[in-house]
């Protein structure tokens, strides 16, 4: 590296203080989510209209297990109640009970996958059976895909949180975010997919 | 690490034997592909799109061979379904939104004053994801693969190459949008940002909005195809206006962003003068990305029909203005602005005309025509297109095609500026200035005889079918259709032949000795032209300053009144 002239140097500045980057990635990483169970539900609305059109009933003959979806959702805002409080217990310094938030937010993730495990089993739907099969899967299969990533999340999160880092809650911020985001994707999926069908 | 900590002096700690050749290139190796260094990262996405442009560019000229010869006989017939697809998909998703998202990576960290890119090893990955998937793609393509492939394997295997590539993409994305909103450096606010770099944070969340829906179908269309009984997207044959959209104007002008940008940063430089009204210049680049909404909405194009009772306009007008006209809008704002600055740095002084700005107006100027030419195509009166038969004519590949090679000369222009930085070379605008004429030949000659080709309903579009190939091949039925193919085909061999030559013309330069580089050989005005040529590995020395959006056109107004 050589230079012929030396550069014309902008003045030195003390290191800026974080910009909360973990916060804006899960932010800009929901927004792209968004766009993806938002489209997926526009074909599936799509395609349900152009069956309705042929008088061939979407959703056929199957029976949806009700109290489970409705149990599903409410899996998944309580999901935000407790990441939520695990910043707020980070933030007052109180391991414990961010470690216990943190460890509810996993089980209860796990309920969630539990859950459309059952509807699943329950509702019977053979993907290869009819059209519909395919789109069901496809959907909450998507869904169940975000479910696990945010699990993972839960995971490094706890593991960040609570070897050291306590006090550094952007990271739980973003894990809260991301399940507020979850719960607002879920609640869409389920008005669509499980009410209106 | 933070993006803006000191990266401790691994120099001091390392071992002072020198090594074998041997070892050197092994190491040498292993470095690049594990590379953290944005500019590296960002290196190895636009080496790759340009190599891949280059491939799709000749294979342009081949499909434009088959489409001039009336007895469509250069191409094994069986092979011409993939081949297109080879063609419609690799000049998108494997040549332009690499080269100019691989541009953003490499540039926009160092035009914030920042050490790195947030987030540098899922860029990496976001790299290798792009790269292995595109792969997938194209093999599953070459063995009777794709939309409306014979090989249900296949099929399959192409879907998620794209899905997987179209994922690494989006993470890239993520990580230059999630920069320019969280490393800028002191004093840096949203409203001193480069042009170039808000342009690339624009065409970074364009992708965010629409590569996910391009993601969603290909989800639907795998499971539906590999696990359901393909009952609804019209099987392999129907594939196509589910997919097709994503490698097609409107969608393709997010990906023109940061060429855009390129050109909206050189124009000040070059004519050394202030952007004149700088935030309405961002205003409009930020409508230029209202097409990631039109791309999200999964439609390839938004229909007006001027009729006399004026009830089928006023239904088809808000969707065709929204997502075809602002765009337009958007870019004659840019455009005129760039007029503006360039009268006012007449009357000021001489501008320094070079190759960069040459290379990057001249992809401008494709890029306004191609956003035209997609505004105009909507208008149904021109019988451009057929929504009703999802047909679309020749038009939408001419278009399509300005939009992409004008973007390719923009990112041209952008890799021969950042040079010094990259590189640690000027490369010389005596080699590099006639690629940039030969390239603005190649554009027009491949793009407008297809748009008055559209015009004398030659058929067009992405084919997901032998029945669309034919169509697209049923030339013999159109005046004059073989004139308006061969120069096409011209055009593209064009193209390819300027993508070669600037190929190798920068390894030439890239591997030449480095002599003595000035830091700032194009009087660049932003704050990455205050660090040596080539930029260290962390960028700057220290965290600089930014006091205003020129900071370094600031200090030569400075050093030239002292």
């Amino acid at each position: 590296m050589s230079a012929t002239s030396a550069p014309m140097a902008l003045p030195p500045a003390a290191p800026p203080a974080p910009r909360r980057q973990l916060l804006v990635a899960t932010t800009l990483g929901c927004v792209a989510g968004t766009m993806l169970i938002g489209g997926m539900l526009a074909i599936w609305v799509l395609l349900r209209e152009r069956a309705l059109d042929v008088s061939d009933r979407f959703p056929l003959d199957y029976i949806i297990h009700e109290v489970a979806t409705n149990v599903m959702l409410m899996t998944v805002w309580a999901l935000c109640l407790f990441a939520q409080w695990a910043v707020f217990a980070a933030n007052r310094g109180d391991r414990a009970h961010t470690a216990l938030a943190l460890g509810v937010t996993g089980v209860f993730a796990l309920a969630y996958i539990n859950g459309q495990a059952f509807v699943w089993s329950q509702m019977g739907v053979e993907i290869a059976d009819e059209g519909y099969g395919a789109l069901f899967y496809a959907m909450t299969g998507t869904m169940v895909a975000v479910v696990a990533a945010g699990m993972l999340f839960t995971v490094v999160a706890a593991f960040r949180a609570l070897s050291g880092r306590l006090q550094e809650t952007e990271i739980l911020s973003a894990h809260a975010l991301f399940w507020y985001w979850v719960a607002g994707a879920y609640s869409a999926l389920w008005f669509v997919v499980y009410v209106t069908k | 690490m933070t993006t803006i900590d000191t990266r401790p002096d691994d120099a001091v700690a390392a071992d002072d034997a020198s090594p074998s050749v041997a070892e050197a290139t092994v190491v040498g190796a292993f470095d690049w592909v594990t590379t953290t260094d944005h500019k590296r990262i960002g290196r190895l996405f636009a080496g790759a799109g340009l190599l891949v442009l280059l491939a799709t560019a000749a294979l342009g000229l081949v499909l434009g061979l088959e489409r001039a010869d009336d007895t469509n006989t250069v191409v094994d017939a069986d092979a011409l379904l993939q081949m297109f697809q080879m063609y419609r998909v690799g000049i998108v998703l494997g040549g332009l939104v690499p080269l100019a998202l691989g541009l953003a990576v490499a540039v926009v960290p160092l035009q914030l004053g920042a050490r790195s890119i947030a987030f540098p090893r899922v860029a990496l990955t976001g790299f290798y994801a792009w790269l292995g998937g595109f792969a997938l793609a194209m093999i599953a393509l070459a063995r009777n693969g794709g939309m409306g492939g014979g090989d249900n394997n296949m099929v399959d295997l192409f879907l998620a190459g794209v899905g997987l590539s179209v994922l690494g993409l989006i993470a890239t994305a993520g990580c230059v949008a999630t920069s320019v909103l969280t490393t800028r450096a002191p004093g840096m606010t949203m409203r001193r940002v480069p042009l170039f770099s808000w342009s690339s944070l624009i065409g970074a969340l364009g992708m965010l909005i629409a590569l996910p829906v391009v993601f969603g179908a290909v989800i639907y269309l795998f499971i539906d195809h590999r696990l359901g009984i393909s009952a609804n997207f019209g099987g392999v044959e129907g594939m196509g206006p589910w997919l097709g959209w994503a490698f097609s104007v409107p969608a393709v002008v997010i990906f023109a962003l940061p060429g855009i940008g390129v050109a909206a940063e050189l124009i000040p430089v070059t004519f050394k003068a202030r952007q004149a009204l700088r935030p309405v210049t961002f205003a409009g680049i930020a409508l230029v990305g209202v097409a990631a909404f039109a791309a999200a909405t999964q439609v390839a194009v938004h229909d007006v029909t001027f009729d006399a009772s004026g009830e089928t306009f006023i239904r088809g007008a808000p969707p065709w203005l929204l997502f075809t006209g602002l765009p337009v809008l958007g870019l004659t704002i840019v455009l005129l602005l760039g007029l503006l600055t360039i009268k006012n740095g007449l009357a000021d002084g001489r501008p320094s005309v070079r190759a960069p700005f040459v290379f990057s107006f001249f992809g401008l100027l494709m890029i306004v025509v191609g956003v035209l030419a997609t505004f105009v195509m909507g208008i149904t009166d021109l019988e451009l297109v057929a929504p009703d038969m999802a047909l679309v004519t020749a038009f939408e590949e001419g278009a399509t095609l300005y939009v992409v090679y004008g973007t390719v000369l923009g990112v041209m222009g952008g890799l021969v500026y950042w040079a010094p930085k990259l590189w640690g070379r000027v490369v010389p605008d005596k080699q590099v200035l006639p690629l940039a004429l030969l390239g603005l030949l190649g554009t027009v000659l491949a793009s407008a005889p297809l748009l008055i080709a559209g015009f004398l309903d030659q058929l067009g579009g992405v084919p997901s079918s032998d029945a669309e190939v034919q169509g697209l091949l049923a030339t013999g039925q159109v005046d004059g259709a073989a004139l308006w193919n061969t120069l096409s085909l011209v055009g593209h061999g064009l193209m390819a032949l300027t993508v070669l030559a600037f190929v190798g013309l920068l390894l030439k330069v890239a591997t030449s000795d480095a002599g003595e580089v000035d830091d700032n050989p194009y009087g660049g005005h932003t704050a990455e032209w205050g660090t040596p040529s080539p930029a260290p590995a962390d960028n700057f020395e220290h965290v600089v300053t930014v006091a205003s959006a020129e900071p370094q056109f600031d200090l030569t107004l400075e050093g030239s009144q002292s």
